[in-house]
């Protein structure tokens, strides 16, 4: 590998923007693309699956055999509200490989005692947000039921594009909360983004199967292709 | 977590730019039930210091050997693993799976 592709690699990694490494495993040539370049790539389509499995593989194109590999950033989940569910949501998150933070102002709801080992932010979401460097990579859930925590939270998770964005709430609830969001300038497909009510449809009932509800709606949301997404929400 | 993949392309970085000869040898294909997905590395300097892992220690040891090689010669190679190859019993993989290694040299 030549160094430069190396340092533009590793300069990419450190962004937490995802490039595939193509490698003529005979001749070992190799390349760099940009998630931004797949477009224009005549392995696009190739490109655009391996990335969204986050898996890396074999093609043949050309008459020559490319392996590429992928490197995605480590999907993070911002749980904002440490409530009963995210005892549960937080390890599950965990253990599918997420980077997982809580943050809830309520000290008495952020103890550690009531999350061993999982980083929590006792902070306002005005403090806590900006510093976890939020991004496309990221999903964001909402579940402290009161709106002075969810709202400003929720408006963080627009700005930054996060790939998922759920909320707590029956459908009136969430209709209250598009009204109040909507007043504080987001717009109406910042709103559609939100899973409300949140999880897939499961029947779920202890806050460990509403966990595995929201796990599986964010893993549907991260690997299905777009139209299969549609189907499953 | 110890050796997340960055950790790995980043000391590959560090050693090349320090001066030292560095491979690095990455899974590209797996078949039946290989200890490390593709795209899994190992990053290996001209002193013997190795990084990461492609296998979970079952061979490790020989993919440092050969990447001594490659950063002698500077040319690619493949290697492959697995229960049907002649070394099986000495660094085969115990688990029964095959595995190609991809190793080149870094700069």
């Amino acid at each position: 590998m030549k160094l430069a592709i190396l340092h533009e690699l590793n300069a990419e990694r450190a962004a937490r923007r995802p490039v595939i490494l193509v490698t003529d495993t005979e001749s070992g040539e190799q390349r760099l693309v940009k998630a931004a370049d797949f477009t224009k790539d005549p392995l696009r389509a190739e490109l655009d699956k391996q990335l969204r499995m986050g898996k890396s593989g074999n093609v043949e194109a050309g008459g020559k055999k490319l392996f590429l590999n992928v490197y995605a950033p480590t999907a993070k989940l911002v749980i904002v509200g440490a409530v009963h569910i995210s005892q549960a949501l937080a390890p599950l998150a965990r253990s599918l490989g997420y980077d997982v933070t809580v943050v809830d102002p309520r000290t008495a709801f952020a103890s550690p005692e009531r999350f061993p080992d999982i980083p929590l932010v006792a902070e306002w979401p005005d403090t806590a947000l900006p510093p976890l460097n939020v991004d496309a990579y990221t999903a964001f859930v909402a579940v402290t039921h009161d709106p002075k925590i969810d709202d400003p939270a929720l408006l963080h998770a627009f700005e930054r594009n996060c790939f998922y964005i759920g909320a707590l709430g029956s459908r009136k609830t969430h209709a209250k909360r598009g009204d109040r969001l909507r007043a504080q300038g987001a717009r109406d497909t910042d709103i559609a983004r939100i899973h409300a009510p949140i999880g897939l449809a499961i029947g779920a009932v202890s806050p460990s199967e509403i966990a595995v509800s929201i796990m599986a709606e964010i893993t549907a949301v991260l690997r299905l292709p777009p139209k299969e997404k549609e189907e499953a929400a | 977590m110890l050796d997340r993949d960055e950790d790995i392309l980043k000391a590959a970085e560090d050693w090349q730019k320090a001066g030292r000869g560095v491979a690095l040898a990455t899974v590209v294909e797996t078949w039946g039930s290989a200890p490390r997905p593709a795209g899994s590395s190992l990053v290996i300097n001209d002193e013997g210091t190795f990084l990461g892992s492609v296998s979970g220690g079952c061979v490790e040891g020989a993919v440092v050997t050969e990447a001594m090689d490659v950063i002698e010669s500077g040319k690619p190679r493949m290697l492959e693993f697995g229960v049907a190859d002649e070394t099986a019993w000495n660094v085969g993989l115990s688990c029964g799976g095959t595995i190609r290694v991809f190793v080149e040299k870094v700069g």
